[in-house]
């Protein structure tokens, strides 16, 4: 999936993972999709949930050698 | 104002106390509703932290002035960010240390009594997961059953007390939990007993565990017998110990009773589970005090912390051993299941050795209630 911009947030615990996706998405414009890389396995139900919060759409998620991937686009 | 931390052992004492604590979970919302600290003169406010981040101005009103306050997460660093966010704000706060995970490892003692010749009978409260393991000491030696895989907490209090594990027990194959029992038996050169229906598939030696066994702790002071009592699992097994103490592993449970589908056989087993509760257990001394591998609800805790009670008043009051029609006893237990605990097939298959998972992801598979009771 396209991204309009990648966030590397690996070997960050909580909250560091959601924090940082907050601010990379406030410089993104509605629509634009943000594409996150974590390793903290508890950053997926909480970006999911955060998402969903902030009226965003989380469209995809995938898990490659422990990184998990996110594409959220911004609502 | 200040923030400190507040250990697992000290939530415990709460537990245990009845204290009066104000919970701020932050954790998402999911998660707080599936599983959370219980007790009984808590008071809950689930806001998840990634709601915190511009401020807690907007929960104030929502916190009592006149009670402890707790910030709970899942691993720790979310509520060290909201407790000192409410530190700034005015308030005096805790957080939770090491988070839901360091409560969900956390093991309280509890002494349940006395048995002959001296020897006694410990209960390990896990609050945070609702298991119960425990430990038989007599003349110096020791028996841990149902162990759970924080197998320090076992080591350390044998040590502390100055006796030597002999002999490690589990009642059945575990589905909620990761057994601490093949690795204690290894660090302690103790025989490690297993039900041989249950173990069909492990990789590695055991003592099999049938019915009719009798286990000496101590030379001769104190007996475990075992008792085939299927339904659980099929190998289920409950011991009685020095004929007062009945450890009824995940058939019966204070509350509640054992589901049988956690291997997959709901419908096979449903039988074994009527037979072990309304027949074999019937014929045991109804002064019998019945010790589970569970709790369900933080109601089962007696005043002490511990979990226990005669088996005559669970005859009694325990609605899955009063169902008198066979149907609707098999509708109760096949028909309307919790969901099953988190990654039970994988514990299952850590339990019989196929798989061995590091730490992390243990820790990561037992998140959650163990699940293991019908009510």
């Amino acid at each position: 999936m396209n991204a309009d911009k990648v966030l590397d947030a690996k070997g960050l615990a909580c909250p560091m993972p959601i924090v940082k996706t907050r601010k990379a998405m406030n410089d993104l414009q509605t629509g634009q999709v943000l594409e996150i890389h974590v390793t903290d396995k508890g950053a997926q139900a909480d970006l999911a949930a955060w998402s969903k919060s902030g009226g965003h759409e989380l469209m995809e998620t995938a898990e490659e050698n422990d990184i998990l991937k996110f594409w959220i686009r911004k609502g | 104002m200040t923030f400190k931390q507040m250990t697992a052992a000290e939530v415990s004492k709460k537990v245990i106390n009845k204290t009066d604590l104000f919970i701020l979970d932050v954790r998402n919302e999911s998660d707080f509703n599936d599983w959370k600290i219980e007790g009984q003169n808590f008071e809950f406010l689930n806001i998840p932290y990634f709601d915190l981040l511009d401020g807690v101005e907007g929960i104030l009103d929502q916190i009592p002035a006149n009670k402890e306050i707790l910030v709970v997460c899942a691993k720790e660093g979310s509520s060290v960010m909201v407790a000192e966010m409410l530190s700034e704000a005015g308030l005096d706060v805790f957080y939770l240390m090491g988070g839901m995970k360091a409560w969900s490892e956390h093991l309280e003692p509890v002494r349940i009594g006395e048995l002959t010749n001296g020897a006694e009978i410990y209960q390990f409260v896990r609050l945070g997961k609702g298991c119960l393991s425990y430990m038989v000491v007599s003349k110096g030696e020791a028996a841990v059953i149902d162990s759970t895989r924080m197998i320090d907490a076992y080591l350390d209090f044998a040590d502390d007390i100055g006796v030597k594990i002999t002999h490690v027990l589990d009642t059945h194959l575990h589905a909620d939990h990761i057994s601490g029992g093949r690795r204690i038996a290894e660090a302690t050169n103790a025989a490690y007993w297993l039900p041989p229906k249950d173990a069909a598939e492990v990789t590695f030696e055991y003592q099999p565990l049938e019915s009719g066994n009798v286990i000496t702790i101590g030379h001769t002071a104190i007996d475990i017998q075992a008792l085939y009592s299927p339904g659980h699992t099929i190998g289920s097994t409950s011991f009685v110990v020095d004929q007062k103490y009945l450890l009824s592993g995940d058939i019966l449970f204070i509350d509640s009773i054992g589901r049988p589908d956690l291997a997959g056989l709901a419908k096979d087993w449903v039988g074994d589970l009527r037979e072990t509760l309304y027949t074999r257990y019937k014929e045991l001394s109804e002064e019998l005090i019945v010790l589970p591998s569970h709790f369900m609800i933080i109601d089962e805790l007696n005043e002490d912390g511990s979990v226990a009670k005669k088996l005559g008043s669970l005859f009694a009051e325990n609605h899955g051993l009063n169902i008198a029609d066979e149907t609707e006893f098999r509708e109760l237990v096949t028909g309307n299941l919790p969901p099953q605990p988190n990654a039970y097939q994988e514990i299952r298959e850590t339990n019989m050795g196929k798989i061995e998972p590091d730490n992390e992801k243990q820790r990561e598979m037992e998140i959650g209630p163990n699940r293991c009771a019908v009510r």
